[in-house]
């Protein structure tokens, strides 16, 4: 049992130092904030209790919001994000049946399912993330375009890095 | 009650989502508390030591342009000197009847953390309580305007950037002398917008901005932008102005961080006021 999370646990910590090291420091113009330690959550196993998804989610956000003093910024949006993944996999459709530990990448998924999955749990995120940002309806127009143009950036890197670093099983 | 711990644990899932997310909003609002605990001096003691590791690293790729940057003003120093000026008085004596006193220093710190694409940007420097620095004081470097210190830790400090929401400095456009508020609405990290400028008065495009020295963080006359677009919205008596900053915050290394040394007198001065 202990095993099948050790990818996750070094992932955990290999993600948040990516993005606060090196991510959170290119600057693509002052709308993009490409966010790709989100690319944790989405790796979870299928199997994962809930309350697991949620703390690690919520220690994976703490850890990124204390390297860009936005305390409870990042945290807040991967604690939604991780809430709303069960009924994420519902609706873009569960595997058939639980194998051993089906895991909701590429390579066990498909790609198609994969795009449409991490599509809308990135969005999600980042839409939670900028409104909190913000905080003013008066800037609803800038944090959607903040949004979408930061959630295809996140999804273009997330497709890339799973490629690129995902052992592919078949 | 057991009724009610069942119904509790079976919805754990979205119980413990609720009090997850309470969590993080309460940390969000309560950002300057929270800073000032034993969990945030800790977490700034440790990503402070991780990041300046880094910058360690990094600041290599910049060597060329800082040095640069500082030839260019030891240059400008330089020419304000007194031995460098020629004294074109036609008097023979001049008498120079007044004791200066210093009011403020400057202190060198390293830029370790830096962000320009957020809502609210904030700025880490490798200076903390231990070298002497505090809330409240101002931040520049040689081509402007950078922030104001919000928290400190004994090694580290937070900045926060000109470019953040709650970021309001008092400016002034030096042609005319006329005071306005400096913010940033977000977008571009390359221009802010000034406002509280009558609409009445004459403003130019490349109109300099400076900082006014009327608040008690920033000395006077610090170069903060010039103008470059100018705006009336409609049923407004005040400009809009928007302006292209002088410092470049992509690419800061080193800033200065200054202490007013006389900033006691005057806070007590007016508290003085405002107790009356």
């Amino acid at each position: 049992m202990s095993s099948t999370y050790i990818n996750d646990v070094i992932r955990f910590f290999v993600l948040i130092a990516v993005q606060v090291l090196i991510l959170s420091h290119i600057n693509l113009g002052g709308y993009i904030d490409p966010m790709v330690y989100v690319l944790f959550i989405l790796l979870l196993p299928f199997e994962i209790p809930g309350w697991a998804l949620l703390i690690s989610a919520f220690l994976l956000g703490y850890g990124v919001d204390s390297f860009s003093n936005s305390t409870g910024l990042h945290a807040a949006a991967a604690v939604f994000m991780a809430f709303v993944r069960p009924f994420v996999v519902r609706l873009v459709g569960a595997p058939a049946e639980y194998e051993g530990n089906l895991k909701p990448g590429i390579a066990h998924m498909g790609f198609k399912w994969f795009l449409a999955y991490t599509s809308l749990l990135v969005f999600v995120h980042h839409l939670v993330l900028f409104l909190l940002e913000a905080f003013r309806f008066a800037e609803i127009g800038m944090v959607l375009l903040r949004t979408i143009l930061s959630s295809i950036f996140t999804i273009a890197l997330i497709v890339i890095a799973v490629y690129l670093f995902m052992p592919r099983k078949k | 009650m057991r009724h009610i711990l069942a119904f509790i644990w079976k919805h754990n899932f979205f119980f413990l989502f609720l009090v997850l997310e309470v969590v993080s909003l309460i940390l969000i609002a309560n950002k300057s508390f929270y800073q000032g605990s034993v969990l945030g001096n800790a977490t700034d003691r440790f990503t402070g030591t991780v990041v300046s590791g880094w910058s360690g690293i990094t600041s290599y790729f910049n060597l060329k342009q800082e040095n640069e940057r500082l030839a260019e003003e030891n240059a400008r120093l330089h020419r304000m000197l007194t031995e460098e000026q020629i004294t074109s008085d036609t008097t023979t004596l001049t008498v120079t009847d007044t004791t200066y006193n210093q009011q403020y220093t400057y202190t060198v710190a390293k830029v370790i953390s830096n962000s320009t694409n957020r809502r609210d940007n904030y700025i880490m420097l490798n200076k903390g309580r231990k070298h002497g620095i505090e809330r409240d004081m101002a931040v520049m470097n040689s081509e402007g305007i950078v922030g104001t210190v919000v928290s400190v830790s004994s090694n580290f400090s937070w900045v926060m950037s000109v470019l953040n929401k709650h970021s309001r400095l008092s400016g002034r456009i030096n042609r005319i002398n006329q005071m306005g508020t400096i913010m940033w609405q977000g977008g571009n990290p390359a221009s802010g917008t000034l406002h509280d400028i009558p609409a009445h008065v004459k403003i130019l495009e490349g109109d300099t901005i400076t900082t006014s020295g009327f608040s008690l963080i920033f000395p006077e006359g610090i170069m903060v932008g010039t103008v470059e677009r100018i705006n009336v919205e409609t049923g407004d008596h005040f400009y809009t102005i928007q302006f292209r900053f002088s410092a470049d915050f992509n690419s800061l290394r080193y800033v200065y961080v200054v202490r007013n040394l006389i900033r006691d007198e005057q806070t007590e001065l007016q508290k003085n006021i405002i107790d009356e």
